[in-house]
């Protein structure tokens, strides 16, 4: 739906012409960019204002490195800059001297509070502590039994007092059971309310009071608008907040709010929850989010999703295979298999810095229906024709047509295509330094972050991927017929200021 | 003005709306007065208009476009009072919301054949709070209503909606924890015909709209739905939380491309945020808006109305507390 960031800059500095060093001018247009793909990743107005000031003053008359384009070069002070509000470094949940440690957890409704009460209890028990979760939401209906059945999966006990309590009491009474039984971590879920709603508002003041927590967490949803920073502020007015947990990360939102609330409020940003099962909680890479919010694609993503699907000693036999040309239809056929498991095509490729970019601007849509004849025509091969592809005479491939109920045409491209993509593996080995290998590149995010861009988008110009993959060839890629829209969406663009 | 309103269905009278928002609405009402209040219309104005809409969450294209508009009424109309001009500008608002009204379809309620409003949305915007108020709306009305626990994956989901039913007196067809979404829609349809209920209520859990099984899975209930008659679910209402950024659009865009959004609710007004994305939904899909939710509240449900929307969110007066 929106134009990455990399893909307006490259069009800026395309119609300015590169230079050698950033003049004021380009750096002018490129913080317009800039400006509107931090708006669009939902950053607050007024944090954007200041941030792109600062960019502004760092970028001009700054050199551009030799190994990088003007785009790249402002890319990645833009990213410098938001690693530098957003935290540097991970700061730990803080554990109080005197047990029991109390973390509350606060937020408006909806954003996943009790979700993150268990998971952080669940993460917390398996560093080997006792936690003990308390249920101080009365209000909503059937969030006691909501953290009660959280708690039996988890295998972590739950204080509850039944939806008559005070809030306050069952915070205080909580804390107090804790002591007694030895727990070392109190996790309290509170209801979710309006930071303008008064009286809720100094409930969860009188509970702070009350028990005086180690921790006091923000729950904010990643899908936040402009609205996150004015949440943020009144709950830290309030509270004094210290820290941040950013949900629902495993959607498709920028997480702009995060930038926002970081910048204004000044809390670390602790854990991101990445889904709805009880594990799906990660530690927060400042830099993940950085290339995140410019939309820039997230490789690391990618490659921990499908370090799930493959297991070490397969990679280390696909590696052996690359680098030796030997890459064959059957390992395709695996690799495409393990693809799939990894989720909707579209999705990953979008993962992919550079490639959902070149899909766009082709309006090329990818169906996952697209493997069906990739693998249709695989499987009409003999295993021997799957492991040696230079066997395959005419009369094969007519065989295998009709087998696979395609045609010799669709059968010799993708014969000539799985050709060239052999050959741009056996470059990608001596890319990688023959030696480390292709793991060793895939393990070394130094070496990811230096493939940039252009180096993908030249792979795929070489028709490094088939084209189920996005690569060139035209046959099983479908140009997106609803383009009108597209059309108006130009027209809108050109008229701004 | 807006004479399609006559046929509107109104679900709960307007001030409700106005009423349910105005006590929260200080600071951006005094901001857009302000705004309005120099002598003459000058470029500054549309800087600091264009900044008052992005942070309402309009998004930057929808408000360049809104800004466009305006430019070209007051060239038209030769506006020269900024008084006018702050009129132009909520005649282009309601304008554009208007786009999300004209593709609402007339709901037809048949006494005893139950009319299916399946509710689906990305996890925490308001789903089970909206059935609620649906289901008193209904009630209201004469109707009979039941509602079905289609969530079966996050926890005590079930009990939510539970509560509710014991709350409103609605019956609640459910099954445990787990079970498949399908089978428990698929039960709810056959004891609606059966008991010749007027609206059933389906839940679903929340889903992003990036998980593509969750999605399909959605697809599934829909079909499992139309095995049983053709015409349901007569409508399929998304929910979306009206703090919610520009990633709103591409929610509601995902949710129709799987199951045909008949109509969507904005929950959860009665906080700050200004529920711009109405706005960028109405401009870039045009899926009808037909609902507003404001508060925890069971009656706090309005129908959508452009006018009463941008009246309550941008032009109302402050009021000293």
């Amino acid at each position: 739906m929106f134009e990455t960031l990399s893909d307006r800059l490259t069009a800026v500095f395309q119609r300015i012409g590169n230079k050698g060093r950033l003049t004021e001018q380009d750096v002018d247009e490129a913080m317009r960019e800039v400006r509107r793909a931090l708006l669009e990743a939902d950053v607050n107005y007024k944090v954007v204002r200041d941030f792109v000031a600062a960019v502004r003053e760092r970028a001009v008359g700054e050199e551009v490195l030799k190994a990088l384009t003007p785009a790249q070069q402002v890319i990645a002070i833009v990213r410098d800059e938001l690693i530098k509000i957003l935290g540097e470094e991970r700061v730990p949940l803080q554990m109080a001297s005197v047990p029991p440690t109390i973390v509350m957890v606060v937020g408006l409704q909806g954003s996943g509070k009790t979700t993150h009460v268990a998971k952080i209890a669940h993460l917390l028990k398996k560093e080997g502590r006792k936690p003990l979760m308390v249920a101080a939401d009365v209000y909503r209906p059937a969030a006691i039994d909501q953290l009660q059945t959280l708690g039996q999966q988890i295998d972590v006990p739950v204080y509850t007092e039944g939806t008559q309590a005070d809030p306050i009491d069952i915070a205080r009474n909580a804390v107090k059971l804790a002591k007694d039984r030895g727990h070392t971590v109190v996790l309290i879920d509170t209801a979710g309310r309006l930071q303008i709603d008064e009286r809720m508002m100094q409930e969860v003041e009188r509970i702070a009071e009350a028990v005086r927590p180690t921790e006091i967490l923000l729950v904010a949803d990643a899908m936040t608008g402009q609205e996150a920073v004015n949440v943020a502020q009144e709950f830290h007015r309030r509270l004094a907040l210290t820290g941040l947990i950013l949900t629902k990360m495993d959607g498709d939102a920028r997480g702009g709010a995060a930038l926002s609330i970081r910048s204004v409020v000044g809390v670390p940003i602790k854990y991101i929850g990445t889904g709805e099962r009880v594990d799906a909680v990660e530690p927060f890479y400042p830099d993940r989010l950085a290339s995140r919010i410019l939309g820039m694609g997230d490789v690391l993503t990618l490659i921990e999703r499908a370090q799930e699907q493959v297991t070490e000693e397969e990679s280390r036999e696909l590696e052996q295979k690359v680098l030796a040309g030997q890459f064959n239809f059957e390992d395709f056929l695996n690799q495409l298999q393990q693809i799939k498991r990894m989720g909707p095509l579209t999705q990953l490729l979008e993962l992919i810095p550079g490639i959902g970019q070149a899909l766009r601007q082709q309006q090329v849509q990818i169906s996952d229906d697209e493997f069906k004849h990739i693998e249709a025509i695989i499987y009409s091969m003999t295993p021997e024709e799957r492991r040696n592809p230079d066997i395959l005479k005419p009369s094969r491939r007519k065989r295998i047509a009709m087998g696979s109920g395609t045609s010799v045409a669709q059968v010799n491209q993708l014969v000539n295509q799985f050709k060239q993509m052999q050959k741009m593996m056996a470059q990608l080995g001596d890319l990688a330094g023959g030696r480390r290998g292709l793991r060793g590149l895939m393990r070394s995010r130094q070496a990811l972050a230096g493939l940039g861009d252009a180096d993908l988008e030249a792979l795929m110009q070489q028709g490094a991927f088939p084209p189920a993959f996005g690569g060139p060839g035209p046959a099983p890629m479908r140009k997106a017929t609803n383009s009108p829209k597209k059309g108006g969406k130009k027209k809108a663009k050109g008229r701004r200021r | 003005m807006v004479f399609s309103r006559l046929f509107r269905r109104r679900a709960v009278p307007e001030p409700q709306l106005e009423a349910g928002l105005k006590k929260t609405r200080r600071g951006i009402f005094k901001d857009i007065a302000n705004l309005f209040e120099r002598s003459e219309i000058t470029e500054d104005l549309f800087d600091d208009l264009e900044a008052l809409l992005i942070q309402a969450d309009l998004g930057v294209e929808t408000t360049l476009e809104l800004l466009d508009n305006l430019r070209q009424r007051i060239d038209r109309e030769r506006i020269k009072q900024p008084a006018d001009a702050r009129e132009a500008l909520r005649t282009e608002m309601i304008a554009l919301l208007e786009h999300a009204t004209r593709n609402r379809k007339v709901k037809i309620y048949q006494r005893g054949v139950p009319y299916v409003i399946l509710v689906v949305g990305v996890n925490g915007t308001g789903k089970t709070t909206t059935i609620a108020k649906l289901a008193k709306y209904h009630q209201d009305q004469g109707r009979s209503v039941m509602l079905v626990a289609g969530d079966t994956f996050r926890a005590a989901a079930i009990d939510q909606l539970k509560v509710w039913g014991e709350r409103l007196k609605v019956p609640v067809i459910a099954h445990d924890p787990g079970a498949d979404p399908g089978a428990v829609v698929f039960d709810g349809m056959q004891a609606a015909y059966n008991r010749h209920i007027d609206i059933l209520l389906v839940d679903t859990a929340g889903r992003l709209h990036t998980k593509y099984n969750l999605m399909e899975e959605l697809k599934k209930i829909r079909k499992v739905m139309q095995r049983h008659v053709a015409e349901a679910p007569q409508e399929v209402l998304l929910v979306i939380d009206a703090t919610t950024g520009q990633n709103g659009l591409v929610q509601a865009q995902k949710f129709a491309e799987a199951v045909e959004i008949t109509d969507i609710a904005i929950a959860k007004l009665d906080g700050t945020a200004r529920g711009g994305i109405a706005f960028a939904i109405a401009r870039e899909l045009g899926t009808p808006i037909s609902y507003v939710g404001t508060g925890e509240q069971v009656t706090a449900l309005a129908e959508f109305n452009p006018v009463t929307y941008v009246d309550a969110l941008f032009f109302g007066e402050d009021e000293e507390l």
